[in-house]
C-alpha cells in the first residue's frame, strides 16, 4: 500500500558521486578536492572525466578545507569529500575562520555519517556534526534521504552562493523518492499527509519514518510525514503549518540528541508555537561496531521507536 | 593564455621610497595600537619593510576597483593575522581604502577587526586569519585556481615563526612541493620570538632552511629589515617561480624593529605603548606620508 515504493536499493554517497559528475558536465566552476577517500566517496567518475578539475590533497583535511577556501578567490565551487567526521570535527577551526567566517563558497561533502556507518565503530560514526555546523553563522546543512535526494542535492548546492555543509551515508538505502520530485533548498517535503502527529525527520531515517506511518496507520493514528532535508536554512513555515494542525511533533535523526534536527525544531516550536516534541535520536553517547540495521535497533532509532514517540507525542497533547 | 598584462603595475618605488613608505607603516602601527590600547605591535614593525617592498615594489596589483577574485594580479595572504596593523597600513597607503580608516583599527564598527577578515568587506582582504597555521593552505588554493585560470601572476604568503608549530603548515609545505605549486612564494618573519618568549625556548624549530629544503621547496634567506637586500631577494624569489618548485623565503627580522625600546624583546609581541611611550616611538619614526 506504501505511497512511496522501494524504486531500488543504492547508497547516498553514490548519489553524491553521481550528482558530481553530472556537474563536471555542466559547470566549468565546479573542483572536486578528495582526503584519499576517493574511492569511498565514489568521487571516481568526475576524477576520471575531469581530471583537471579534481585534487588529491592526501590525508590532510585540514589543508584540504584551506585549499578549498583558497580556490574559491579565483572563482571555483569547490566540493571537498571525505568522512563526516574528517569533514567537521577534525577540521572545525579552518571550517570556522577560513571557510564560514570568510563566507568562501565551499561545498563540504560528507560522507559515512551516523551510526549506519556500520562496523567501522564509533570513533567515524560522528553523532555531533549537524550540530556543529548549523552553529556557523551562514553555513546551510544538507541532509538528503536517498540516492536520488543526495544526487539531486549535490547539484542543487552548487547555486547556493555560500558554504553548506552536506551529509551522507554509507549503506545501500531504499531508494524511494521519486528522480522527478521537485528539491528545492530550504524547502521540506510533505511526504505524508495527516492530523494526528508531525514526523519530521532527516537523511536516512525518513525511509524509517514512512515506515513508522504505515504501522501508526493500521493503527488508526494519521501521522503526518516531512523530509526536513534542508536543516538550516530551517522551512520555519512549513514546521509550523504541520504542527498547527497535528498539534504534536517527532524529530528523527542519527544524530545525538542534542544539537541537531531535534533542537532546531524545538526551538521552532518553542519559540512560536508550543507543542509536545519526542526526540528520536541517540541519547547522548558514542556509537560502536555493527551493521546498521542492528545498530538503529540498539541506539533507538528503529522504526518501533519512531511509532512509540509518535504515540507518546500524541499522548502529551 | 596569460592575463599578466592585465595587472596593473603598481608603484616600483627604489630602496629609498621604500624606506620612507615603510617609516611611514610604523608610525602607523604604533599609532593604531595606541589609539585602542591594544594590538600586536612587535611582529608588525618588524614586517614593515616586508610590506612596504611587496606592495610598492614586487606585487603587480590594482587597489582600485577592488576586486576579490583578483584575476590578472598578485595576491597576498596574511597568514599570522594578529600583524593586522602592518597589513592595514599597508592596504591604506597603496590605495585599498581610506587612510583615514586606520583610527578605527580594533573600535566598535570598524572594518578593521582585531585579525584581519573578510566579513566586514574591507577592500585588500582576501581571508580571515587569525587562529594560526591556515594561511599557507589559503595560498596553496589561490595559486591552483590562478593555474586552473590560465593566470600567470602569483601568490605571496607570510607566516610567523612560532606559527610554522601548527601542523597544518606541514601539510601544506608537503603538498605545495609534491603538487609542484611553483606560482607561489612563502615567507616566514623568522624573529626567533612567539608570545610565551624565545621560540627556540617555546619549542624549538630545528634547521628551518633543512626542513624546508627537505619538503621540496627552493628556499631563500634574507634580513627583512635591510631593505636592499630583501628587495633582492623579493624579486630573486620571482625569478624562481614557474620552475615546478614553490618558493621559501627565510626572512630573519627583529620584532619592534625601528622602536629601539620595543626591540630585542619578545614582551612587544602584544601590549600597547602608553602615551609616553609613543612619543618616544614616534621620534624614532620619521613621518614621511603624512600621519592620518
Amino acid at each position: 500500500m506504501s505511497t512511496y515504493p522501494v524504486l531500488d536499493q543504492k547508497d547516498t554517497r553514490s548519489g553524491f558521486g553521481a550528482g558530481l559528475h553530472e556537474l563536471g558536465k555542466t559547470n566549468p566552476h565546479v573542483v572536486a578536492l578528495c582526503a584519499d577517500l576517493t574511492g569511498s566517496l565514489k568521487m571516481d567518475a568526475f576524477k576520471k572525466d575531469f581530471p583537471e578539475r579534481f585534487v588529491q590533497v592526501g590525508i590532510a583535511e585540514a589543508n584540504m578545507m584551506g585549499i578549498a577556501a583558497g580556490m574559491t578567490i579565483g572563482g571555483k565551487i569547490p566540493y571537498t569529500g571525505t568522512f563526516a567526521n574528517f569533514s567537521t570535527g577534525r577540521v572545525y577551526d579552518q571550517v570556522r575562520q577560513s571557510i564560514a567566517y570568510a563566507g568562501k563558497n565551499v561545498k563540504i561533502c560528507a560522507s559515512h555519517a551516523g551510526l549506519t556507518l556500520g562496523e567501522d565503530g564509533a570513533t567515524h560514526q560522528i553523532l555531533e556534526d549537524i550540530g556543529l555546523m548549523r552553529m556557523l553563522p551562514g553555513m546551510a546543512v544538507v541532509v538528503p534521504c536517498d540516492y536520488n535526494q543526495t544526487k539531486q542535492a549535490t547539484i542543487a548546492i552548487a547555486d547556493h552562493d555560500g558554504p553548506v555543509y552536506l551529509r551522507f551515508g554509507r549503506p545501500k538505502w531504499p531508494v524511494f523518492i521519486p528522480a522527478d520530485m521537485p528539491f528545492e533548498l530550504g524547502k521540506a517535503q510533505r511526504l505524508i499527509e495527516g492530523t494526528d502527529v508531525s514526523i519530521f525527520a532527516c537523511g536516512h531515517l525518513v525511509w524509517r519514518a514512512l515506515q513508522a506511518a504505515e504501522e501508526l496507520a493500521k493503527q488508526g493514528v494519521k501521522a503526518e510525514v516531512i523530509n526536513v532535508h534542508t536543516i538550516k536554512p530551517l522551512d520555519v513555515e512549513a514546521i509550523l503549518a504541520s504542527v498547527a494542525k497535528t498539534g504534536c511533533a517527532v524529530s528523527c535523526e542519527e544524530h545525538n540528541r542534542h544539537g541537531g534536527l531535534g533542537d532546531a525544531i524545538a526551538q521552532v516550536l518553542t519559540t512560536h508555537a508550543p507543542a509536545p516534541q519526542e526526540f528520536v535520536a541517540v541519547n547522548d553517547s558514542f556509537g560502536e561496531s555493527g551493521t546498521p540495521d542492528q545498530l538503529l535497533k540498539k541506539y533507538g532509532l528503529d522504526t518501533p521507536d519512531i511509532v512509540k514517540a509518535a504515540k507518546a507525542a500524541i499522548a502529551r497533547k | 593564455m596569460s592575463t599578466s598584462t592585465t595587472a596593473a603595475p603598481s608603484t616600483r618605488a627604489d630602496v629609498n621610497e621604500l624606506q620612507r613608505i615603510a617609516s611611514q607603516i610604523r608610525r602607523d602601527i604604533v599609532r593604531q595600537v595606541h589609539g585602542v590600547q591594544s594590538g600586536h605591535p612587535g611582529g608588525s614593525l618588524g614586517c614593515a619593510d616586508y610590506f612596504a617592498a611587496l606592495y610598492f615594489s614586487v606585487m603587480r596589483h590594482k587597489p582600485q576597483p577592488w576586486d576579490m577574485d583578483g584575476k590578472g594580479q598578485d595576491l597576498f595572504f596574511l597568514s599570522n593575522g594578529h600583524i593586522s596593523p602592518v597589513f592595514y597600513s599597508t592596504l591604506a597607503r597603496s590605495g585599498y581604502f581610506p587612510v583615514s580608516e586606520l583610527a578605527t583599527f580594533r573600535k566598535i564598527d570598524s572594518r578593521l577587526q582585531g585579525h584581519p577578515t573578510t566579513h566586514e568587506g574591507l577592500p585588500g582582504v582576501r581571508m580571515a586569519s587569525g587562529s594560526l597555521g591556515q594561511g599557507l593552505s589559503v595560498g596553496i588554493g589561490a595559486a591552483l585556481a590562478k593555474k586552473m585560470n590560465g593566470d600567470d601572476t602569483l601568490v605571496f604568503t607570510l607566516h610567523g615563526d612560532g606559527e610554522l608549530q601548527e601542523g597544518q603548515i606541514w601539510e601544506a609545505a608537503m603538498f605545495a612541493a609534491g603538487k609542484k605549486v611553483d606560482n607561489l612564494i612563502s615567507t616566514i618573519d623568522y624573529n626567533g620570538r612567539q608570545i610565551d618568549g624565545d621560540v627556540d625556548d617555546v619549542l624549538p624549530l630545528g634547521d628551518l632552511k633543512a626542513k624546508w629544503l627537505a619538503f621540496g621547496w627552493d628556499v631563500l634567506e634574507t634580513n627583512g629589515n635591510d631593505m636592499a637586500a630583501l628587495l633582492k631577494t623579493l624579486n630573486e624569489a620571482k625569478s624562481r617561480t614557474g620552475k615546478g618548485r614553490p618558493v621559501m623565503i627565510l626572512m630573519t627580522t627583529e620584532m619592534g624593529q625601528g622602536v629601539d625600546f620595543m626591540m630585542h624583546s619578545h614582551e612587544w609581541h602584544g601590549i600597547a605603548p602608553n602615551d609616553e611611550q609613543l612619543k618616544k616611538a614616534l621620534e624614532q619614526l620619521p613621518e614621511t606620508l603624512g600621519d592620518y
